[in-house]
């Protein structure tokens, strides 16, 4: 079965670039870009990955993380986090809020693809 | 043991350095193994000839035996040494080091202090991007846009077709985030180039802040609509220093909370019945006569009420808000008047007090001040309050009953004569000067 990931992110040109990556490997690619229905969107719609940006509008990539941690149907999925901020008090609050990967901006398209395979390898069967 | 006493150290360390075993220096030096044993281990003072031939069969200048390094060149390889200790660097042998390579080693502690001056820079940079939302908003929105340009290129820079579609799309991404990255990046520039000006333009945030505010008549339009303060700070205060801006958030935060308890409808109602008094508009709010008098400061310059004056004032008598009247200006400055009811209400503080002030020298008529202290922030368990006192100033003598006071603005440029409060003479020669 194919397997899915979700974006969420503000940047739309991000979004197009991403998804094409990602749609180009096989995956099937759901993109959203409001933090404040980002949860309803995960829990309607679980998907394999989530791919989340820490900047976004109207809630942040923390909260949003956390939430899905709190929630049993979301709390094992896997979260690669992107942030324009590399700082090591970012990376700890991310890691505090529960994240299972987390990247840099400027990131390779190369570096992206390996954290989304691993994160897809070590995904639990829903 | 202080430096000089270390000689016989630096004989010793110098010839193990050489290989040389104690009884052929002895021999050498044409003394004793056991004389040489006692001056190795700094019990016996050396100096004259003695000094010399060992100097000349170890190979150094005698100094170098009698003064060792630098002092300040040792404490910067002990300090260098500590602060990278998984280094291992040998503490004990620093004076051989620093003696027997003086460059090396003062190139070593150069190294470090430069490496100190470049940490201090980063964290001084890391804070003012942490805590300045402006840099930090263009520089998350630069790093998406270059995300996205690396993205898009890199998968045009495969080999292999992609379908056209898709490549005029990315084509246009590109093109549409380095129109981006260039705006934005001149927009850093331009921001950085305004904070350098502001800073060098305008001395102290505070005046920075006052001046901002007396562009707009004291009245800030967008809090009282119910904009956030930091919104508002970073937009009416982007060409301010990072300072200024930090202390016109502040002062736009308790602008805020005085709307919020005193909504800018209900107060021109009120004044429109009791003019400007502040106890009657704080009674009529339920709120403190320093609030009504930050409110009535922060009216709308065509307000039914006229124009009031305050000064805010914190206990040591440093002024963090002015807003000065034609006929009763406050000094830039904290040379004012000490006979103002401000430093008078922070002896009395809780108690409003009012007078009737004469500029003195100024052909002015007379305002009337409101005066009150109070404590600036919530009671804390065992700790004494700190007090800021506010004057509000209104023109015209509200009791027809009382006796005007002649006070002065600062003591170099007030005429009163034998004023109790005097602290220097006055510039237009003032008979009883200090």
């Amino acid at each position: 079965m194919t397997k899915r990931v979700m974006l969420i992110e503000d940047e739309p040109n991000i979004i197009e670039a991403i998804g094409f990556i990602l749609s180009r490997e096989g995956l099937t690619v759901d993109t959203h870009s409001d933090g404040t229905t980002a949860n309803d969107k995960l829990r309607a719609n679980r998907p394999d990955v989530l791919i989340l940006d820490v900047m976004l509008p109207g809630k942040s990539g923390y909260d949003i993380l956390r939430e899905l941690r709190d929630d049993a149907a979301t709390a094992d999925l896997p979260v690669l986090m992107l942030t324009a901020r590399g700082q090591s008090r970012d990376r700890e609050t991310a890691e505090r809020a529960g994240v299972s990967a987390f990247m840099t901006k400027p990131f390779s398209n190369a570096e992206m693809l390996d954290q989304v395979r691993r994160l897809l390898a070590s995904a639990p069967r829903v | 043991m202080a430096r000089d006493t270390l000689t016989g150290s630096r004989i010793r360390e110098r010839r193990i350095i050489l290989g040389m075993k104690q009884a052929e220096l002895a021999r050498r030096a044409e003394i004793s193994a056991s004389y040489l044993n006692l001056i190795e281990h700094n019990r016996r003072r050396i100096g004259g000839k003695l000094l010399l031939d060992l100097a000349e069969i170890l190979g150094v200048e005698p100094s170098v035996l009698t003064e060792g390094a630098e002092a300040a060149l040792i404490a910067s390889l002990r300090e260098a040494a500590l602060h990278a200790s998984e280094a291992g660097a040998e503490m004990d042998r620093l004076d051989e080091f620093a003696g027997r390579f003086p460059g090396w080693a003062r190139l070593l502690a150069g190294s470090r202090a430069r490496v100190e001056t470049l940490e201090r820079s980063v964290a001084a940079l890391s804070d003012r991007l942490a805590h300045d939302p402006h840099l930090a908003d263009a520089l998350h929105e630069m790093l998406s846009t270059v995300t996205s340009i690396r993205s898009t290129a890199s998968i045009l820079a495969e080999p292999g077709e992609i379908d056209p579609e898709w490549r005029r799309r990315f084509h246009r991404n590109i093109y549409e985030d380095s129109a981006r990255l260039a705006e934005t990046s001149r927009s850093i520039a331009s921001y950085l180039e305004a904070e350098d000006k502001a800073a060098a333009e305008s001395g102290t945030p505070q005046e920075e802040v006052d001046k901002l505010l007396e562009g707009m008549d004291y009245h800030v339009a967008a809090i009282d609509a119910g904009h956030p303060p930091e919104s508002v700070a970073g937009r009416i205060g982007a060409q301010l220093s990072l300072a200024g801006r930090g202390l016109l958030v502040r002062v736009l935060t308790r602008y805020a909370a005085d709307a919020a308890a005193m909504p800018l409808a209900q107060v021109l109602g009120a004044v429109a019945r009791t003019g400007t008094d502040p106890l009657a508009l704080a009674q009529r709010f339920g709120t403190d006569p320093a609030r009504a008098m930050r409110r009535l400061a922060s009216l709308p310059p065509d307000a039914p009420c006229g124009q009031v004056g305050l000064a805010i004032c914190d206990a040591s008598g440093v002024f963090l808000f002015r807003k000065p009247l034609p006929d009763f200006p406050i000094p830039r400055f904290g040379a004012d008047c000490p006979l103002w009811p401000l430093f008078a209400a922070l002896s009395r503080p809780m108690s409003v007090l009012s007078r009737v002030l004469l500029s003195a020298g100024r052909q002015s008529g007379s305002v009337t001040a409101i005066a009150f202290a109070q404590p600036s922030g919530p009671p804390q368990i065992n700790r004494e309050p700190v007090f800021e006192a506010h004057m509000m100033i209104a023109q015209g003598q509200w009791r027809s009953g009382d006796e005007p006071e002649e006070v002065g603005v600062t003591c170099r440029i007030c005429p009163r004569a034998a004023c109790p409060a005097r602290r220097e003479p006055s510039l237009l020669g003032e008979p009883g000067g200090v």
